[in-house]
């Protein structure tokens, strides 16, 4: 055997563990998300929601306000998938219309609250001291009060409709997002990449932008999701109250609070808006479930 | 221990202090002027100056404050503009109802969701850990008025067995209290499952099996006692929920309790008993958590010396 020097040990290729491939964080994330046949299929069921959106009012096959006095009450039937309402309204082609409404509603207040939690969040934990200890106690004051308590308080003093729902709900949304965007960037902030842009003398919007939000996005997007479920429950609670969009809107809510008085003789007035804001909802819960095992490090195959 | 008690305790007095500013603040926010709300539409100036003098409304802002928190100390929230009584007497009234209701919810969705959760885990990838998570998740996800209705719906309309709504037997707490527990054990579900797997992974676990003890003895004896931990602050904090969900469920069942209360007074505007229940849902919300709180450091003693 020949002399072994101690070089050579080293340029040895090292041990490939199995089979497995480099591969950049979005395949990964691919691997470990299309795995997942459920949270798959909710994302495909999500895209197809969206798509109703867009095409929705297009596709209907009655209008939203088209009246038959003539067809009041009726249930399932060839010519009306989802029976029709007090007034003769077709409720599939309601539904399918106001799929539109309620994604809006969701995702503008998501959104808005969001930003404004994401904003506070990277202020707060990348400045620290009296400014993290200020915002903390803002959230804490709003974390006082259940969302849809704070969501009412909100309206009774805006008055009922859905924009002041968006409002309300993008309020109670910013704590949520400011205390999860906060520790994160605590952790991002602790890295050394983040040491090494600071000691090079980088700016703070500059490390904080380019540097440390990238690194919250993945805990801002799964949340983001989850919480599209939860805008939309909200938003459709408000105005099955009242509260929120009126009659004769097509919003989902508002046409399960219609239904009600016809319980007796009619229930699929309410039970098909129902299913679309429970099947919708639990569509995003799952993409989001999804989206959280994929991007969570921590999980393992 | 009493030093992690007290520091606790004098931890929620700032966050009493923002609320209830907050709060004090909340009817000023309306826009209007308040005087003319509480002496009607139709009072002349001297009227509405009559209430102003009479809410101290014509006083600095930092009296009225120092006003309110004294009147409130006092229990005294003024008087409620739809019926003139005092806000007060109205809350109270109300006030157990909804205590019940929740209480009940509360119970049946904790022992519920920890059974399916913990059958879960045990079975873990299996088919019964599938039905049981996609129960969860679906309990997750269902609007709970929509429940509350189809419940009726079956249970009260069709086959009669029991009443639509209404707080007369005990009979009348069945639909709502399942309709306002179910997404709660649907969370505790889900929680305990992936806290029980959790503690699963552990060292003693492995020499517990190793011992030979039962499995059911190791699940049930061992692993449990740990995993509860942060399922009790997430029950504590699904009381929030709850007191949120009251709010609706009272209005589909008709439940005289605080819910529907807080629900007619927005219609009607009226604000003494919208900024009152406003400050009793924040404040029982604020006490729950700190028993959550002490709870979590009386069962793990690794809190108290952080």
């Amino acid at each position: 055997m020949a002399e072994m020097k101690v070089g050579e040990v080293i340029q040895q290729p090292l041990p490939q563990a199995g089979n497995v491939k480099k591969c950049t964080p979005k395949q990964e994330f691919w691997r470990k998300f299309k795995k997942q046949k459920m949270a798959l299929a909710a994302g495909f069921f999500v895209v197809i929601l969206f798509l109703l959106g867009i095409i929705g009012p297009f596709i209907a096959p009655f209008g939203a306000a088209e009246f038959d006095y003539d067809h009041i009450l009726e249930g399932p039937s060839a010519a009306h998938w989802a029976g029709t309402d007090a007034y003769g309204r077709d409720i599939f082609s309601r539904i399918l219309i106001g799929t539109r409404l309620s994604l809006f509603v969701s995702l503008l207040s998501v959104f808005l609250g969001a930003v404004g939690g994401t904003v506070l969040g990277l202020i707060s934990g990348y400045y620290g001291k009296w400014i993290d200890n200020l915002i903390m106690r803002f959230c804490d004051i709003l974390f006082a009060f259940p969302g849809i308590l704070l969501a009412i308080g909100i309206i009774a003093i805006l008055g009922p409709g859905l924009g002041n729902v968006v409002i309300a709900i993008s309020i109670f949304s910013v704590p949520i997002f400011a205390r999860i965007v906060r520790s994160s960037t605590l952790q991002v902030k602790a890295t050394v990449y983040v040491e090494a842009t600071r000691s090079i003398g980088a700016k703070p919007r500059r490390i904080i932008w380019k540097h440390i939000f990238p690194g919250t996005l993945s805990s801002i997007i799964v949340n983001f999701t989850m919480r599209l479920g939860t805008a939309i429950l909200t938003a459709a609670s408000l105005s099955f109250l009242g509260l929120g969009a009126q009659p004769p809107s097509p919003e989902w809510g508002a046409m399960l609070s219609g239904g009600r008085d016809y319980l007796n003789n009619a229930p699929h007035v309410t039970f098909f808006p129902g299913l679309a804001i429970f099947l919708t909802v639990l569509a995003f819960n799952l993409f989001g479930d999804g989206l959280r095992d994929a991007l969570d490090p921590k999980i393992k195959d | 221990m009493l030093k992690f008690f007290l520091k606790r305790l004098i931890g929620i007095i700032p966050i009493l202090f923002f609320v209830s500013i907050f709060i004090f603040l909340f009817v000023h926010m309306i826009p209007g002027d308040p005087a003319r709300l509480v002496a009607g539409q139709d009072a002349s100036l001297a009227d509405v100056q009559a209430v102003q003098r009479e809410l101290g409304l014509d006083k600095p802002l930092y009296t009225q404050y120092a006003d309110f928190v004294k009147n409130i100390v006092q229990g005294d929230f003024g008087l409620s503009l739809k019926t003139k009584r005092p806000v007060f007497d109205e809350i109270a009234a109300r006030f157990m109802p909804t205590f019940w209701l929740t209480f009940w919810s509360m119970i049946w969705a904790v022992l519920f969701g920890l059974v399916v959760g913990v059958f879960s885990a045990t079975k873990r990838n299996k088919w019964q850990d599938y039905l049981g998570m996609f129960g969860a998740v679906s309990g997750i996800s269902l609007p709970s008025f929509w429940l509350g209705l189809m419940l009726i719906q079956l249970f009260a309309v069709n086959l009669g067995w029991l009443p639509t709504g209404g707080m007369d037997s005990w009979k009348s707490y069945i639909l709502p209290s399942i309709t306002l527990g179910a997404g709660v054990a649907a969370v505790i579900a889900r929680f305990s499952r992936s806290s029980l797997m959790e503690v699963m992974k552990e060292d003693y676990i492995r020499t517990g099996r190793a011992k030979g003890l039962k499995e059911n003895k190791v699940v049930w004896g061992h692993a449990l006692k740990n995993a509860m931990i942060p399922v009790v602050t997430m029950t504590g904090l699904q009381f929030g929920f709850l007191l949120g969900g009251s709010i609706v469920i009272e209005t589909v069942f008709s439940w005289p309790g605080l819910g529907r209360l807080l629900i007619d007074s927005v219609s009607f505007r009226d604000y003494p008993v919208i900024q009152a229940e406003m400050l009793l849902f924040a404040l029982e919300f604020i006490l729950i958590n700190l028993f959550v709180d002490l709870l979590y450091g009386v069962l793990n003693p690794q809190i108290r010396y952080e």
